[in-house]
């Protein structure tokens, strides 16, 4: 494949196949999920929900089967890192799945990759092939009577929104990827009605990292609410664009001098559905207590018209609405329109206030976080780059 | 489609329906099989979908015209899919974009007429630090040019001339 990702050394290469897996096995399943608390790892797709809660809800739950659904729809304009890590690590998303079977009293495990990645698909049935035949997968993994776990992979289709969990759920069951309201959550009410935990595949991988580096190790890098290391997907206009690990609270100066990017004028931060941060707020910390973000990073040089950027994330979402729900299926149209009308230098500043107006509308009663958050990325652009946006609207 | 053409679909079907578990859990993968071995879901492929799997014809159809890649439309051999996403776009994808318009003699969401090649875009393919990038069928390129938009249809062309082109071997598990 000509498929070569640059970046910095992952803590992921360090980690020999079935050490975390080894290792966890030998503690109770109270003693796993105490574990994965204690680190306080934070799910890694963006929404930051705490792991060991979503383990332990599951955990709780009496009926089965359960599920344990890796979240391979990697969607988010400018996120690659889970390509990466299903690429390069397989085993280490198979045993953090396989831990948290253990953990929570699952039998089988599911990895939805999305339809764009279908070429690692038989990538990763060989690495299940291979961890069946060595007892990793299957009944009585790691030799323990009466702990079954089997992963069988299931192919998305090409939809941004079966990203969100129930919505992934909805396209596991062979249904439109409508989302689902919540509650009830996935761990109580998820695939076929039983309880699922739907983790992202750089959670699971780190899950697994936690038992073969140690619980002291990862709860020791970071910041105190967002802990261990994250990894960043960095493209756009900058020198090194790639993956990169960075521990959580790391600055986005920090980040965009280690990218070759540092002469930007605003980096995306968290795909089309993130903010936009701009220059002036580069010493901001990227964290859950700051900028969160599943750790797409989009450079925007000096020379870029921010009105484009808005239009492209606005293009993608008007395109990627499941048009469930009427604030987020014309919302985005609405707002498409708008930014298209101050390029052309049409927009009255009265329609613009009255789009900002709708912008809040879809943040409060969009279904989804896709209509919640689409707004955001357009909203930051209007805020700090007023100025070049109201000098258009004004020249109708 | 011919009556022996019909036959091997429903028994394509129905051999994956047995493999997979006659439920509706099957559908999704059943239609991706179809869509890569037809190039398209019709009307019967539809109704005999729902009657296989003992649901309503309009229950497929509304399914599969969710998702981008199952859409039930008829498309080609080739299925151009380029990526116009933000960091795509940085990276000149405009001008990949001309060109295989250019090359392949249809513009965005067409199909030739001699139902190889399709044109579509693609959102974010998670190709984004080594754009612009180009998905043709299941096979990803990547810091296309418009020189290799040349070269990857000279290959398309030259692997269905006088040959099927190459389908992929059965990927369900």
């Amino acid at each position: 494949m000509n498929v070569v990702t640059q970046g910095n050394e992952l803590t992921f290469a360090g980690i020999e196949r079935d050490v975390s897996l080894k290792a966890a096995l030998e503690l109770s399943r109270v003693e796993i999920l105490d574990t994965v608390a204690a680190a306080k790892l934070k799910g890694r797709g963006g929404a930051g929900y705490p792991t060991g809660m979503k383990w332990n809800f599951a955990a709780a739950e009496k009926r089965q089967p359960k599920y344990i659904i890796c979240n391979a729809d990697e969607g988010e304009p400018g996120t690659f890192k889970d390509r990466v890590i299903l690429a390069d690590f397989p085993d280490l998303v198979l045993e953090g799945m396989t831990i948290a079977g253990r953990a929570t009293g699952a039998t089988y495990g599911i990895i939805y990759l999305r339809g764009e990645y279908s070429y690692l698909r038989s990538h990763l049935n060989d690495a299940i092939g291979q961890r069946r035949e060595r007892g990793m997968l299957g009944r009585s993994v790691g030799g323990i009577d009466g702990f079954d776990f089997d992963v069988i992979v299931g192919l998305g289709a090409g939809a941004y929104v079966c990203g969100e969990e129930t919505a992934l759920i909805e396209s596991l069951e062979g249904f439109r990827g409508e989302p689902r309201n919540r509650p009830p959550f996935p761990v109580v009410n998820g695939f076929l009605g039983r309880p699922s935990v739907v983790n992202n595949v750089e959670t699971l991988a780190w899950a697994a990292a936690i038992f073969a580096k140690g619980v002291d190790w990862f709860a020791s890098i970071g910041t105190d609410k967002s802990t261990g290391h994250k990894l960043f997907s960095v493209s756009g206009d900058c020198q090194k664009p790639g993956v990169y690990e960075f521990p959580w609270g790391i600055t986005v100066a920090d980040l965009l001098k280690e990218v070759g990017g540092k002469d930007a004028r605003a980096a995306q931060i968290g795909g089309a559905s993130g903010r936009c941060v701009p220059a002036a707020e580069f010493s901001r910390q990227l964290a859950f207590e700051d900028i969160p973000t599943g750790g797409s990073v989009i450079v925007i040089g000096r020379h870029r018209d921010m009105l484009d950027v808005a239009e492209n994330f606005l293009e993608f979402f008007v395109d990627e609405s499941c048009g469930q729900c009427t604030p987020c299926r014309l919302g985005n149209a609405k707002l498409l329109e708008c930014v298209r009308s101050l390029k052309a230098g049409t927009c009255s500043g009265a329609h613009l206030e009255d789009v900002k107006a709708l912008c809040e509308t879809m943040q409060v009663a969009s279904k989804c976080g896709l209509g919640q958050t689409s707004p955001a990325a357009f909203l930051s652009i209007l805020e700090d780059f007023g100025d070049e946006m109201a000098s258009r609207a004004t020249s109708a | 489609m011919l009556t022996t053409d019909r036959d091997r679909l429903r028994d394509e079907v129905l051999a994956l329906a047995d493999r997979l578990g006659r439920n509706r859990s099957s559908l999704i993968p059943i239609l991706q099989d179809v869509k890569r071995k037809y190039h398209g879901v019709d009307a019967y492929a539809l109704q005999l979908i729902a009657d296989i799997l003992d649901l309503h014809p309009v229950e497929v159809y509304s399914t599969a015209s969710f998702y981008a890649f199952l859409r039930p439309l008829a498309e080609g051999d080739f299925v151009f899919r380029l990526c116009r996403t933000l960091s795509c776009e940085f990276q000149n994808k405009e001008a990949v974009a001309r060109q295989l318009e250019a090359e392949l003699g249809i513009r965005f969401n067409e199909t030739s007429a001699d139902r190889h090649f399709t044109l579509e875009w693609a959102s974010c393919m998670g190709m984004c630090d080594q754009g612009p990038a180009l998905l043709v069928n299941e096979r990803v390129y990547t810091r296309v040019t418009p020189e290799m938009v040349r070269e990857i249809v000279g290959e398309c062309r030259a692997s269905y001339n006088g040959h099927e082109p190459q389908r992929e071997e059965e990927y369900l598990v």
